[in-house]
């Protein structure tokens, strides 16, 4: 049947299953905008910032693992997605942003709204496209969602000029695509998998090291059966939350920067460091010449660049991680003795990294007069739902929440890992409540982020996204400040956001509910109260302005050089 | 350390600057680059000389096959390949100095392609070292414009790129 561009557009997306889109209308957009009036199968929601639209596509991805998408116009509206695209590359999210584009015949004129959006985007996406004729474009979005959510996930832009989106043609959707140029390793080398199980076997202090590449990979259950079967204690990234129960005994909690004293100290005294689908970033490793001075590493990731980037390592394997851990998994299986006597060989691992969890536990003095942070995140915690989903922005709050809202299931924590992209957390909620209106869905962010992208408010109210967002307000730039305290003789150059703002006010004005506290006493009532609420709320808690994140390895610090208190 | 890699790639829009960018957005070094299509049809071939130590390389190799519309990254250890370079170059030629040129030219079989009553200009191939050294004698005579292409290299042996 023969269809023009943006209708086209619409039935590539429906082919691929996406049911949910983030997109803002513009005038090289006008078109398809035209087509998806009363396109029943698509839902659209439209977010007030185009930024905010593609951080929504990217927290609908990370909630679902589907491939999140975002419609921007050309020009302005395209260059409002780069944070969020750039986001989302950061931490390997699937996801596809179309942009409009001015004619073909005006590219490179100028012409009002144009911008090269292939050219700024090109060291942000996994890849990106111009449609240049409107007979390629079925097979360039095929690509795209193929290109985005295979490998090593990522996100692909789709560059479409208006003409495109006139001109008429035969639809015709490829069931498959075969790109001569791309073919990601999947399946890990099977002797490989043997070295490392043998490794594994000969080791007396092992650590399996774990990114969010397990959390991408869909991978949770085989890392929690292979910790399980060999007692191989687990320690995450904050991207790789909630891929190992943090409730388990083997679990180590964080590690790096803001990690736990007991997982920082795992890592540098282990023999074995098995890394899964994490990349050695230097807010995990610190001083990279004394990382885990006396270990073997084994290295398996989906993305080969990713392996001795930063580290030696002893054993790569390039696959999926799902696929070499459930290889491992069986091996184990058949060398039940030899595990059997590894398990038993490694008690005294055990005994240190029972002695290091006693010694410095996570922890915060408890005021009467103040609120604390991490007592908020820990009421959170316990009066949420089991399958709660959390975003945070960037700062303070998001390592207060990823050190004290224990998660246990993948998916379950929306949090810029690699950008650190402050504006994240909010429209990050916005999309994964879109995707799952009847989960509770919490954003939890500091007085700083929230303002980068408080606008969404609107957005929530509007399509009944029903948002729990919780402020943790200290008038500061939180972590910039605890840095200046720390490292700049507290010369706290504009880090102090001295206005009081009224956050309930301001809930109310975009229609919303709003709760705040300055009361240790009230914020378990609080919290109750904003749960029972039908919409989205604001609740702020005035906490203690000068609190800390801690334990801390100062930046260029070795991991066991870390601050305790401070 | 010097090392020429070869880079096949899809023949589309804007696959250079990809390549470039990546280069010049993860700090990598280029020395030369060429390219142009090659008898496969839709594909391109780019000769990349760069420089790094052993990770370096490493990292080039794998940030370039990671590329969407990258087919083969060939690294070319030393001596495996042939490489050759071209120069047109426009020397100063007068008096004297004439039949020195002529004599540089003949030794090392270049080509005079173009003459007037004050120079030469002239075409040569070869490895990059030989192009070093013409260029080292005829630079004292009086250099007036220089374009050099940059290596180009094919494996040695009777095995193509498929292997």
């Amino acid at each position: 049947m023969k269809m023009n561009g943006a209708r086209i557009l619409l039935e590539c997306l429906k082919k691929e299953g996406v049911d949910t889109v983030f997109g803002y209308p513009g005038g090289t957009v006008i078109n398809i905008y035209n087509e998806l009036f009363g396109f029943k199968d698509i839902h659209h929601i439209l977010p007030r910032h185009e930024q905010a639209g593609t951080h929504a596509a990217d927290g609908y991805a990370r909630a679902t693992g589907k491939v999140g998408v975002a419609i921007a116009t050309s020009g302005p509206g395209a260059t409002n997605t780069v944070t969020g695209i750039a986001t989302a590359y950061m931490d390997s999210i699937p996801m596809v942003i179309i942009t409009g584009q001015v004619s073909t015949a005006l590219i490179g004129n100028d012409a009002f709204q144009e911008v090269d959006i292939i050219g700024i985007t090109r060291s942000c996406t996994k890849h990106n496209f111009l449609v240049r004729d409107v007979k390629d474009l079925a097979l360039i979005m095929k690509k795209a969602f193929y290109i985005a959510s295979t490998g090593r996930p990522g996100p692909v832009l789709v560059d479409l000029p208006k003409d495109v989106q006139i001109a008429e043609t035969e639809f015709v959707y490829p069931d498959a695509v075969e790109m001569r140029s791309y073919k990601p390793t999947v399946a890990g080398h099977p002797r490989q998998v043997e070295k490392a199980v043998d490794m594994v076997l000969e080791s007396r202090r092992p650590v399996i090291y774990v990114g969010g590449g397990v959390i991408l990979a869909n991978a949770s259950d085989e890392l929690t059966g292979l910790s399980r079967k060999l007692s191989v204690p687990v320690t995450t990234t904050l991207m790789g939350l909630g891929s190992f129960p943090g409730s388990d005994p083997l679990s180590l909690g964080m590690l790096g920067m803001h990690g736990s004293y007991c997982a920082n100290m795992a890592m540098t005294n282990s023999d074995l460091i098995i890394a899964v689908g994490a990349r050695f970033d230097d807010r995990v490793t610190g001083k990279i010449a004394t990382f885990a001075p006396g270990a073997k590493i084994i290295h398996i990731d989906v993305d080969p660049t990713s392996i001795k980037k930063n580290v030696r390592v002893d054993l790569p394997i390039v696959g999926d991680v799902k696929d070499v851990l459930a290889k491992m998994i069986k091996l184990a299986d058949k060398h039940k003795d030899k595990a059997d006597g590894f398990k038993a060989a490694l008690a005294p691992w055990h005994e240190d990294i029972a002695g290091w969890k006693d010694k410095h536990p996570l922890g915060y003095k408890q005021s009467s007069t103040v609120i604390k942070p991490q007592f908020v995140i820990q009421k959170l915690r316990e009066l949420s739902d089991d399958d709660v989903i959390v975003a945070t922005d960037v700062g303070q709050h998001q390592m207060w929440t990823a050190q004290f809202f224990q998660f246990n299931r993948p998916r379950t924590l929306l949090s810029s890992g690699g950008l650190g992209t402050m504006g994240y957390g909010l429209p990050a909620a916005m999309g994964a409540q879109a995707a799952f209106p009847e989960r509770q869905v919490i954003s939890i962010c500091g007085d700083g982020g929230v303002q980068m992208n408080i606008q969404e408010i609107a957005t929530l109210v509007q399509n009944r996204l029903p948002v729990k967002i919780v402020i943790l307000n200290n008038n500061f730039l939180g972590m910039v400040r605890q840095w200046q305290e720390l490292f700049f003789d507290k010369r706290y150059s504009q880090t102090c956001m001295e206005l009081p703002i009224d956050f309930v006010k301001l809930a109310e004005a975009y229609g919303a509910k709003g709760f705040s506290t300055s009361k240790p006493g009230e914020v378990e009532a609080v919290i109750k109260q904003a749960f029972k609420e039908k919409g989205p709320v604001i609740m702020e808690f005035k906490i203690a302005r000068e609190e800390k994140v801690l334990p801390m390895v100062p930046a260029g610090a070795s991991l066991n050089e870390m601050v305790l208190n401070a | 350390m010097l090392h020429t890699v070869s880079v096949l790639v899809e023949n589309e829009f804007g696959v250079l600057s990809r390549v470039a960018s990546l280069f010049s957005g993860r700090g990598f070094n280029i020395d030369s680059l060429t390219v142009a299509p090659t008898n496969e049809e839709g594909l391109s071939r780019m000769t990349i000389v760069t420089r790094g130590d052993e990770q370096i390389l490493e990292q080039i190799t794998k940030q370039l096959n990671k590329l969407i519309d990258v087919l083969k990254v060939i690294d070319f250890s030393d001596g495996s390949a042939i490489e050759r370079e071209m120069i047109l170059v426009k020397v100063a030629a007068e008096d004297e100095n004439r039949a020195e040129v002529l004599r540089i030219v003949d030794i090392f079989r270049a080509k005079i392609i173009d003459v007037t009553a004050k120079s030469y200009t002239i075409e040569a191939t070869g490895s990059p070292a030989k192009i070093d050294a013409i260029l080292e004698l005829l630079r004292p005579l009086g250099l007036k414009e220089l374009v050099r292409t940059g290596a180009v290299a094919i494996g040695r042996g009777a095995k193509g790129w498929k292997g």
